[in-house]
């Protein structure tokens, strides 16, 4: 993490027992570790967990002091492979990344983790990127613990809750010899709170004498025969395990009245939210406190049928509220109470949505409806009739403008695909396949490019099929970033390539940065880092795979340069894959960094170049040309006030980073001369401030003849 | 309309002290400081004995997305209630809204409930791009969300925060702040809040001026400032040259001699012309404007239009125009006000060129430029050695007196390749405008309305003119109906609505159909 200091969460970190720790739930997650004797920590960047990550990268000083190693994983394989450090030894060791998107990529590693079992405890902290304001697909990670049996934590979303799952995690998972999932969401992730801190713990073993002390079991190994025996083991042995630990340590919580006819059972996950729910249904007080029998399953997988079975006796109805789909634990529920014959009413999918997140209002109409049909007495009168007559709110759905993310202010990818856009108008449309990254962006408007996308890496290996019989034919783009690249895209996408002599072009993007997730350093970062070693040439691995026609641009700025190369690479005859990295530090990270350097440096009184770009209202003539190859927020339409013209005039305002693009494009496509760039110079020398007086007395005396010449208008 | 379902029956309960939950949703634009707010937010509860908690969904935040900010409190009673971690539909007390979009987003999303929801919103505009890259203007309709915030709020806090910020030297989330003080709608005093800004310790003074003066307007202390409402400037004449006054002053009274209700426009665009070129090129839009007037009776809408195109017309961006603009003492004014330079700092200009052999030949007299036109080997080797962006650095003596040099060529203006073509053009376009204007004023107001179509330069600009094409083309289908203007307005409606062009094949198969 180059460009940003976690210096006051690192501070957090080194809170000791009493104190009252106070920060977001993800943060917290990262203090229980280092609590809980944590060896090692490793993992993939992403939301919501990357400040996990980040913190940890910025405090070397306190794992060195207790003797934790931590790395940034490179990718979530790497990351689950980790954990085989717990394999033979009695260390804990924790593995972070987003999910599911991660743990589709870690799967490998997770089963054969999952097979041979591990000594110590293994916890994998998996953000949950599911609902509203995510940015995957929406899918389980349930279904990875359920068919590698790992067990699932998906504790009650508060700041005591979650950090005491960490702790439950690891004493399960060497209970068990299961690996153990953390599941946290979003908002998890990010809410603020408060919990009372322990003293950091060093860890009993270190990966250092784990090293000095090499130990191998052949049955912890997956090979024939021990894989049978690693099967027998999960069922008889660590499920059984398992579901014991969860019962004796109480890790599931039971709420309200034990004795009632109706009962809700629920992921802790989702327990805010139910208890919100039944609060203005009038059931629950705004502390929790209610008649309704909730049993609240902090460790969703695996669930222990006694505890199921019991809860379930003597009830009309239960409910089970599980978000997402498939609904695995309501149809576990299902097959036991089948099994045993049991005639209570269950309810779950149905009363409430198949998908979705399970916002506040899903919440209400589902738990009502669940209540209003199996036990209306609980309902307060005047939740079910009401006075209250609807408003009629206008409809603003076609009025509102839709407002996705895009790229940031400066970005240096935007040149490109401008670039794109412009290759496009002159050879036509292309088969345009995109990858995982800020650069996906592009499929937004202004833009409009890419068809899809494949996974993190896989952009240029989702144009495989794509073989044009026609050698002079029309070739496929795919993009991909260099987070990216390096995470997977080197060997399935450039390598793969290369082996089956593709013909088709891939724009490597390289901003120096894993930037979506938070700018953190890659092998191929810029900067200096103490504890990774980076400045490794995209370029030459490229060349190491066998690419042949490869191109590097160091200013993606340069719209025509990176159009010209890209039309050459359409259009040359060279066989094999055409790679174009297209290099410019991201202007968020770039910002980060420079902006203090060049304040330091003016206040010194050295000489400071600042540049902005600005539009000559009178030479813009409202077309948005320009808008439509940019998209930047700083780029934006402004009323002119003269009464001849019609339409807005583009307007540049004072964010503004001079980055150059406007005029570049203005300049590749010949949009028009309004653009200029000014540059605004702090502490001038004495030579340039001579110069600029001169020409100024020269200017002004020119300007004052020619208007002595006509008619002038203010 | 937006039924509401069913009635709205799901209302949280008070604690057995009667303290209740707080709920505060807000809205941001990416990049706004909504982090910023939510801290501010949260400190000001717990230093009143509340309990809070704030989520968010970040990540996207900085890169221009919609984001949503969320916070709960409840005073404390020594129990930690249980707060939720999202607004819910009808659930939320207090939604703030840092740009007017997104204050109708959260409408729209059942984040505002009659009733209940203080609404405290910018009215101020951030467009998102698909409302920027429309040819013409595709800003939403900002008065349909502000009536609609009447609607659906209890209490609506809503002015431009994002100038109050700015002129206080500040951004935006301290004129939020200061609205939420201001509002009433949590129970904490003022000096809570002004307290929270002291101690976060960046930029203090100006964000508690924002801070005051938004409270002052949200409190009904002052009134909102006023949305300058672009009054049209008279523009006043600086200087003529004694050897013109004469002429000058004869056109000033042709002016005062039309109709009143054209007189406004026709001085804009006189002064437009006249700016542009020369005096005598002002008598030639005189004369244009005298022709329409001939044929309109009161109220003069077809003259006012005419007033308005017939100067644009005759303005066209060539070289020259964008020379003698870049080159002017006012010009130089502006860009540094723009950019903010200081007595003590330098500004260096650089412009962005890129003269194509079109602009090259166009800015030669007629002949020579249409000889050359003819030179297909002339071009390609132009092409090859000169067709590339230029920058030119107007703060320096050199650039300057280049552009300097090809504004100067003005006067030669008349007798110049482009001239001619644009003159053609102009005059096919105003000969069909005073035929229609004989029969049918509204449709020949429309017809001078459709300039409007051409703008831009090279490309855009060819562009444009193939619009007002097609849209002109539409005139001998639709002479003669009585809808034909409506016709005519829609068509150019729909140019101006799209790049490609494809709603106005829409809009001219639509009057086919009907016309054929």
């Amino acid at each position: 993490m180059a460009e940003r200091s976690f210096a006051k969460e690192v501070q957090k970190l080194k809170q000791g027992e009493g104190e009252t720790f106070t920060g977001e739930g993800i943060l917290g997650i990262t203090k229980a570790l280092l609590e809980n004797g944590v060896g090692y920590v490793g993992g993939y960047q992403g939301s919501p967990i990357s400040h996990l990550m980040d913190v940890l990268a910025d405090a070397q000083e306190i794992l060195g002091e207790l003797g934790v190693h931590f790395e940034a994983s490179a990718s979530e394989a790497t990351a689950t492979a980790m954990l085989a450090a717990s394999v033979h030894y009695p260390i804990r060791g924790a593995v972070t990344y987003k999910s599911v998107v991660g743990t589709n990529v870690a799967s490998d590693a997770l089963s054969n983790l999952a097979s041979g079992g591990v000594t110590g405890g293994a916890l994998i902290i998996v953000g949950e990127d599911y609902g509203e304001g995510s940015s995957i697909m929406q899918e389980r990670t349930y279904a990875f613990a359920m068919k590698s049996q790992v067990w699932m934590l998906d504790p009650r979303p508060n700041l005591p809750s979650i950090v005491k799952a960490v702790g439950d995690g690891f004493e399960l998972s060497e209970v068990s010899n299961t690996p153990v999932m953390l599941q946290v969401g979003i908002r998890s992730c990010h809410v603020h709170g408060h919990f009372t801190a322990r003293d950091n713990k060093r860890p009993e073993m270190t990966v250092s004498d784990a090293l000095e002390n090499p130990k191998r079991k052949l049955d912890r190994i997956v090979l024939p025969p021990a894989t049978y025996l690693h099967e027998e083991e999960k069922l008889t042995k660590r499920l059984p395990a398992a579901q014991n630990y969860i019962l004796e340590k109480g890790i599931n919580e039971r709420f309200g009245n034990a004795s009632g006819k109706v009962g809700v059972i629920l992921q802790g996950g989702t327990y805010n939210t139910v208890i919100r729910a039944l609060n203005r249904l009038g059931i629950a007080d705004l502390y929790g406190d209610t008649d309704l029998d909730m049993l609240v399953l902090n460790c969703v997988y695996p669930l222990v049928d006694s505890q199921i079975m019991e809860f379930c006796e003597g009830k009309d109805a239960v409910l089970i509220v599980e978000e997402g789909q498939p609904n695995y634990i309501e149809q576990q529920i299902a097959h036991m109470l089948y099994k045993a014959g049991k005639t209570v009413r269950l309810e779950g999918k149905g009363m409430l949505p198949m998908g979705g997140e399970y916002t506040g209002q899903v919440m209400v109409d589902g738990i009502g409806a669940f209540l209003a049909e199996h036990a209306p007495a609980m309902l307060p009168v005047q939740k079910t009739a009401t006075n209250e007559e609807p408003v009629a709110i206008p409809d603003l759905s076609k009025t509102l403008p839709a407002r996705p993310p895009g790229f940031c202010t400066g970005c240096p990818e935007r040149p490109i695909f401008a670039a794109t856009k412009l290759v496009e108008e002159e050879l036509g449309p292309h088969h345009i396949s995109s990858d995982i990254g800020c650069h996906l962006f592009s499929i937004m408007p202004p833009f409009d490019l890419g068809a899809t996308t494949m996974g993190y890496g896989l952009g240029p290996a989702s144009a495989a099929a794509f073989h044009n019989e026609d050698k002079k034919g029309r070739r496929s783009i795919s993009f991909v970033g260099d987070g990216g690249f390096w995470h997977n895209g080197l060997t399935s996408s450039i390598g793969n390539a290369v082996f089956n002599k593709s013909d088709n072009v891939i724009i490597i993007v390289d901003n120096f940065y894993s930037s979506a997730t938070g700018g953190q350093d890659i092998l191929s970062s810029r900067a200096v880092n103490k504890t990774k070693q980076t400045q490794n040439s995209i370029v030459d691995a490229v060349k190491g795979m066998g690419v042949k026609w490869v191109r590097q641009i160091d200013r993606t700025y340069d719209v025509t340069k990176m159009r010209d190369t890209l039309k050459e690479a359409l259009t040359t005859e060279e066989e094999g894959p055409k790679v174009i990295v297209a290099s410019s530090e991201c202007m968020l990270n770039k910002q980060r960094r420079v902006k203090p350097q060049l304040a330091k440096a003016a206040k010194e009184g050295q000489r400071v170049v600042r540049p902005r770009f600005g539009v000559d209202e009178d030479v813009c003539t409202g077309d948005h040309a320009c808008m439509r190859l940019s998209g930047c927020p700083s780029l934006s339409v402004k009323d002119t006030g003269d009464p001849l013209r019609d339409d807005p005039v583009a307007a540049i305002d004072q964010t503004c980073v001079g980055c150059g693009n406007c005029g570049e494009v203005a300049d590749a496509a010949v949009l028009c001369p309004s653009f200029y760039q000014a540059e605004i110079v702090t502490n001038p020398s004495a030579t340039e401030k001579r110069r600029a007086t001169r020409a100024r007395k020269i200017i002004s005396w020119l300007q004052s003849r020619r208007d002595a010449k006509r008619v002038a208008f203010a | 309309m937006n039924m509401q379902a069913k009635p709205v029956i799901a209302r949280r309960s008070p604690g057995p002290d009667g303290e209740k939950v707080i709920t505060l949703a807000a809205l941001a634009v990416g990049g706004q400081g909504g982090g910023v707010l939510t801290n501010w937010i949260v400190d000001v509860a717990e230093a009143n004995g509340y309990n809070a908690q704030s989520t968010s969904v970040a990540g996207v935040a900085q890169r221009t997305g919609a984001t949503i900010y969320y916070i709960e409190m409840c005073r404390d009673t020594g129990r930690q209630p249980v707060f939720a971690l999202s607004p819910a539909i009808g659930d939320v007390d207090i939604l703030m809204a840092s740009e007017l979009m997104e204050g109708g987003r959260a409408i729209m999303r059942g984040f505002v409930t009659p009733g209940r929801t203080t609404l405290i919103a910018s009215t101020h505009r951030i467009p998102a791009v698909s409302e920027k890259i429309i040819p013409g203007d595709g800003r939403a309709n900002g008065a349909e969300v502000i009536e609609a915030m009447g609607i659906a709020a209890d209490h609506v806090v809503a002015f431009d925060m994002e100038t109050v910020a700015k002129q206080a030297g500040s951004v935006i989330s301290s004129s939020l702040l200061g609205s939420l003080a201001g509002s009433g709608a949590l129970p904490f005093p003022r000096e809570s809040y002004e307290e929270v800004i002291r101690k976060s310790g960046r930029g203090v003074e100006a964000s508690l001026r924002s801070f005051g003066e938004a409270y002052d307007i949200a409190s009904g202390l002052k009134p909102a400032p006023e949305a300058e409402a672009e009054p049209v400037k008279p523009i006043p004449v600086l200087h003529v040259p004694a050897k013109l006054k004469r002429k000058w002053a004869a056109l000033e009274t042709r002016l005062g001699a039309l109709p009143v209700e054209v007189q406004e426009m026709a001085g804009l665009g006189l002064k437009k012309v006249v700016d542009y070129q020369d005096i005598d090129y002002g008598a030639q839009y005189l004369d244009m404007l005298d022709k329409v007037v001939e044929l309109d009776a009161a109220p003069f809408e077809m003259s006012v239009e005419a007033a308005k195109y017939i100067a644009r017309a005759l303005c066209y961006d060539d070289i020259l125009r964008v020379a003698d603009i870049k080159t002017r003492a006012s010009r130089m004014e502006r860009v540094k006000d723009e950019v903010v330079v200081k007595d003590d700092q330098i500004l260096m200009l650089t412009e962005y060129f890129h003269p194509r052999f079109e602009e090259f030949t166009t800015t030669l007299p007629k002949r020579i430029g249409k000889w050359l036109q003819n030179r297909k080997g002339l071009e390609a080797w132009y092409a090859k050695r000169f067709d590339k962006g230029r920058r030119i650095r107007t703060d320096s003596l050199r650039g300057f007196l280049m552009l300097w040099t090809v504004s100067s060529l003005r006067p030669m203006r008349r007798r110049l390749l482009r001239h001619e073509s644009e003159m053609a053009h102009v005059d096919a376009w105003f000969a069909k405008v005073l035929e229609v204007a004989k029969t049918d004023r509204a449709l020949a107001g429309e017809l001078l309305a459709n300039y409007r179509l051409i703008k831009g330069y090279s490309d855009t600009h060819v562009r444009g003119l193939s619009k007002f094409a097609r849209v002109m083309g539409a005139l001998d289908m639709l002479k003669g109906r009585e809808d034909a203007a409506d016709w005519m307005r829609r068509l150019r409606t729909a140019a101006l609505d799209d790049v490609e062009g494809e709603k106005l094949d829409g809009a001219l198969a639509t009057v086919r159909s009907f016309a054929g």
